[in-house]
């Protein structure tokens, strides 16, 4: 395995003591650079969702003369949103699953459904924003509209996208089967559609469950 | 059919910039020709175009932002040229002129030289340190170079094809926002930092993974060069920032594009919360430049002193600190907006308390040289030439982070005289020290030695001859990017700079000769042993170029200074290791072919031409699917082969050091 | 990129959303609860929301609170983040999110109201004294 350092004493230059002589094994492995890379790069989607809630923060009050989120809010709508992306979360965790045990056939229809999930919140949030927009509340109205569009959107950007991957996973495993790189992306599938819940968590409660309730 | 763009984009009444693009024209076509008849392109292509190899995107990285520093640096001489001569006259560049060029020249040295150099030598460096093959995402990787080169190209296509932004380098609204700035200017910046940003966030998700889970055997994290962990800071803060920038740009383009009102006058917009999230990101971004610039000292000067770094473990606590006490500094940029002084003071704090750990690391590198034998090789004058200089811009800096003290010297050339001082000092002189310590590395031959010593005495006189009496001038009362001005005693320190920009551009001449006579006399300037300057790590146990592999065998690491290690306790090897295939990610052209999708959808946009910005968004996305259809990203090269190029390596080292003695 | 060394320890790592548990019943079983659970939280905060059985200046928090726990859930039950060793690099990866996350809106909106006061317009100024 090794060559230029057989059975040597380790040299400690630094004068670290003990502390630098934590067995390290090597590289890891693939699945779990990969997964940790998508892991950050998950974190640093966070960070930019930070950026838009702290606008949509500062610019909750800047109504401009026109309707703020209490006037335009229906919890019902948003409580079927909830619903559905929280079930599509649990149906994609089975189709964790079943990609864990090789099942074609239930990695298939956990992902259908989770897709019918997802569409479904994307046209309920799709129809609230034209019937926003055709109320003469759109996103060029003020600046506390301007945030909510933009915040909400792009959440909603980020579902559909992930619909597209989603639609594109079945595709893979359908014609390729669980190969090893398909597996690596299931998983980072995985971990960006349950932090579009955990996003989405913050959104209804901050956007709609706040805004009514102020 | 083609949007806002017209043939009056080009600017034909402005001998400038005509000039200035026809010449630059000129010269790539030139370029290109010699390439292609000399039949280099295929070369090209499969070698450097679509490689994935990270010491090959390294280059490519370095050599961005070098040609980038050229750009940026003409943007320079113009502006120094036009203050020197413009008192009580409207010197040679109109207003708007003016305006563009100082916003260029700030957004490209930034965006387009800083951070690819520091990314270059990241990137070409930290998997030869950790004893790996390759980064974390090699493709990824390809993707990111060519990304940012995309918004190299958009900046620079705004020179010939309409304008650039005149808004400074960040654009503030309300000016940058549709009413103010109605043309095409702050859209070429939008959309170039948009599409290298999205690159740099890329290179920082492979650098983090790289750094926290490929690591050869035995190498703990505190058995990591120096080098390693600032890179691991840097690019920490590179995930944790960038998104800011990419929100806040993205929300003044909506304003641009859309009609929405984040930061416009009317309808509620608030434009200080566009100061506060640009700041929030572009503090960061500084230290995101500068602690790539300390690890390369930390390597240097423990190189050139003979010695292992002093205080390994406060240096490693010292760059943690400066990663995380980073995000707590922001409002320093804009005291003046007017916060009031709790908010003001808690910040003023920080931002001398983050002075602390930079201190320490000053003292741990004069502690490194102190008791050693210390070799003035350029990389160490480079070295020594950032601690004086940088000590300079910290102390203006932390003197600026005195709230009251800024209310006076906010926007004034203290300002531009501090941060040209810590950026050229720290991170611009630390990147040419890298350059020149890692080059053999990068090629299998020094760099002209003499050459760069002039280089470097130029540039550090030079440096101080143009921005020393820029501080002066803070303090008699000249406000930064002013085209005229009409007080007399500004005028004297104003032509002494200018004159400190010449000795800085012979400083650049003597660069360009330095590496033209290099490639000529490359046979006598060889590095045969890959370890040039008795380094301590273990980029140095390879050869110089290293195989594409890197190590034949991954390094069995006992300690720091692994290399070292190694080399004070090896023996002569009478047993060969046993070799194996090696799998190498193939070449992609994914990273080109998506990064010329981004240039025609980042044009259409700036320009309005809507059917091809579909295009080019349809173009990126079929990438993406072929790119994620292949069955085969990787190839093996066999144990015999892996054998024959090892063997060789080790035979020219061998054979130098029994020339040598042992 | 093969690597040379194939004996890794991947129990000493592991890759975020990946869980070291056997059976399908048992992996099944965990995301039921997690879904039962965030279901229970998501219902209290409409709950809270709208009703006016709780004191009013509270709902603020409690919406936080219920928020928080239910981001918690999902961490847990669905990308099953736990606080082994094998799992401290992703711990620490997301604390350092966390923070990030925290400095820039706690930051931003400290700041802005500090700002928003003092440089409150003159005809707001006017507006608020009548």
């Amino acid at each position: 395995m090794t060559d230029t350092t057989m059975a040597l004493a380790g040299s400690d230059p630094h004068q670290l003591g003990g502390m630098a002589a934590i067995a390290h094994s090597g590289p890891a492995s693939k699945r779990i650079v990969t997964g940790y890379g998508f892991w950050i790069f998950i974190l640093s989607d966070m960070v930019m969702f930070s950026a838009f809630f702290a606008t949509y923060a500062v610019l909750l009050g800047q109504t401009a003369g026109g309707p703020s989120g209490r006037e335009l809010f229906d919890l019902r709508n948003v409580a079927i949103e909830t619903g559905f992306l929280l079930a599509s979360s649990f149906t994609c965790g089975l189709a964790s699953i079943a990609a864990d045990i090789r099942s074609a056939k239930w990695f298939q229809i956990a992902m259908a459904v989770t897709c019918v999930l997802g569409l479904g919140f994307l046209i309920i949030e799709g129809r609230e924003f034209a019937s926003l927009v055709a109320r003469g509340a759109g996103p060029t109205r003020s600046a506390f509209l301007s945030a909510f569009f933009t915040l909400v959107g792009c959440h909603g950007l980020h579902v559909s996208a992930g619909i597209l991957w989603l639609l594109t996973m079945m595709a893979q495993v359908f014609t390729k089967g669980f190969r090893a790189d398909i597996m690596r992306r299931v998983l980072c599938f995985a971990l960006f559609w349950h932090a579009l819940d955990i996003i989405w968590i913050a959104v209804f409660t901050v956007v709609y469950l706040l805004g009514s309730a102020a | 059919m083609l949007g806002k763009l017209s043939w009056s984009a080009i600017p034909i009444d402005q001998p400038i910039p005509l000039i200035s693009a026809s010449v630059v024209l000129v010269a790539i076509l030139a370029v290109l020709a010699w390439v292609i008849i000399k039949g280099h392109l295929p070369y090209l292509w499969d070698e450097w175009i679509t490689s994935v190899d990270h010491k090959r995107i390294g280059v490519m990285y370095t050599l961005l932002a070098m040609v980038m520093l050229l750009r940026g640096f003409a943007d320079a001489i113009m502006m120094r040229g036009q203050q020197a001569i413009a008192y009580h006259s409207n010197g040679y560049l109109p207003p708007e002129h003016f305006n563009q060029i100082f916003s260029a020249h700030g957004t490209i040295m930034i965006f387009f030289v800083a951070m690819p150099f520091v990314i270059g030598l990241m990137n070409l460096v930290v998997p030869l340190q950790l004893g790996v093959r390759d980064v974390a995402f090699p493709t990824l990787n390809s993707v990111g170079f060519w990304l940012t080169a995309t918004g190299a190209l958009l900046v620079n296509i705004s020179l010939v094809v309409g304008e650039f932004a005149r808004t400074g380098w960040l654009p503030f609204p309300p000016l940058s926002e549709l009413t103010y700035s109605p043309g095409v200017g702050v859209d070429y910046y939008l959309w170039s930092l948009q599409i290298s940003g999205l690159g740099t966030l890329v290179a920082g998700i492979n650098l983090v993974t790289t750094v926290l889970k490929l690591r050869t055997r035995g190498m703990s994290y505190l058995r990591m060069p120096m080098f390693c962990w600032t890179t691991l800071a840097t690019n920490l803060l590179i995930v944790a920032a960038f998104p800011i920038l990419t929100a806040t740009l993205a929300m003044l383009i909506l304003d641009r594009y859309f009609g929405f009102h984040f930061f416009t006058n009317e309808a509620g917009g608030n434009m200080m919360m566009f100061m506060n999230l640009i700041w929030a990101w572009g503090h960061p971004e500084v230290y995101i430049l500068v602690l790539p610039a300390f690890g390369i000292f930390s390597e240097v000067v423990s190189t050139f002193s003979g010695k292992p770094l002093f205080g390994y473990r406060s240096m490693v606590l010292a760059t943690m600190a400066i990663c995380v006490i980073s995000f707590m500094v922001w409002l320093h940029h804009f005291f003046t907006m007017g916060a009031g002084p709790d908010v003001n003071a808690i910040f003023g704090i920080a931002s001398m308390i983050i002075a602390v750990p930079t201190g320490v690391k000053i003292y741990n590198w004069l502690f490194t040289m102190y008791g050693g034998r210390v070799r003035f090789e350029t990389p160490m004058l480079w070295s020594i030439g950032f601690m004086v200089t940088f000590i300079i811009g910290g102390l203006t800096g932390v003197l600026l982070a005195v709230p009251p003290a800024d209310f006076l010297l906010h926007n004034s050339l203290f300002l531009i005289a501090h941060f040209h001082n810590v950026i050229i000092g720290g991170v611009l002189f630390g990147a040419f020290a890298g350059y020149t310590y890692w080059f053999p590395k990068a090629f299998g031959f020094r760099l002209h030695d003499g050459l760069g010593k002039a280089a470097f005495w130029f540039w550090l006189i030079g440096f101080y001859v143009a921005f020393m009496p820029l501080y002066v001038l803070g303090f008699l009362g000249m406000t930064r990017r002013m085209q005229h001005y009409d007080v007399a005693a500004w005028r004297p320190w104003l032509i002494v700079a200018a004159f400190g920009a010449v000795l800085i551009l012979i400083g650049i001449v003597f660069q360009i000769a330095q590496l033209v006579v290099s490639i000529r006399h490359r046979e006598e300037l060889r590095d045969r042993t890959g370890d040039p300057w008795q380094g301590r790590s273990l980029e140095w146990a390879t050869s110089s170029p290293p195989p594409v592999f890197n190590f034949a065998i991954l390094p069995d690491v006992q300690g720091g200074d692994a290399y070292w290690h190694q080399k004070t306790h090896a023996n002569l090897e009478k047993t060969e290791p046993h070799y194996r295939d090696i799998e190498m990610p193939r070449n992609s052209p994914t990273g080109f072919v998506c990064a010329f999708f981004a240039s025609v959808m980042g044009f259409a946009l700036i320009w309005h031409i809507w059917w091809m910005v579909i295009a080019g968004f349809v173009g990126a996305v079929a990438t993406f699917v072929v790119f994620a259809w292949r069955d085969h990203d990787e190839y093996i090269i066999p144990a015999a082969e892996v054998a024959r190029i090892d063997r060789a390596n080790l035979a020219e080292r061998r054979a130098l050091a029994s020339l040598e003695g042992a | 990129m093969s690597n040379g060394h194939q004996e890794i320890d991947d129990r000493l790592d592991l890759a975020p959303g990946d869980e070291h548990v056997e059976g399908v019943g048992s992996r099944v079983l965990g995301y039921l609860t997690g879904l039962g659970l965030a279901i229970l939280l998501t219902a209290t905060s409409f709950f809270v929301a709208g009703t006016d059985l709780v004191w009013q200046p509270s709902i603020p928090v409690a919406l936080v609170v219920l928020a928080i726990a239910q981001m918690g859930v999902h961490l847990v039950f669905f990308l099953h983040i736990t606080t082994g060793p094998d799992n401290a690099n992703n711990v620490l990866a997301l604390a350092f999110g966390v923070l990030i996350v925290l400095l820039v809106i706690g930051g931003s909106l400290w700041i802005m109201a500090n700002l928003n006061h003092n440089m409150m317009p003159m005809d707001q100024i006017m507006q608020m004294q009548r």
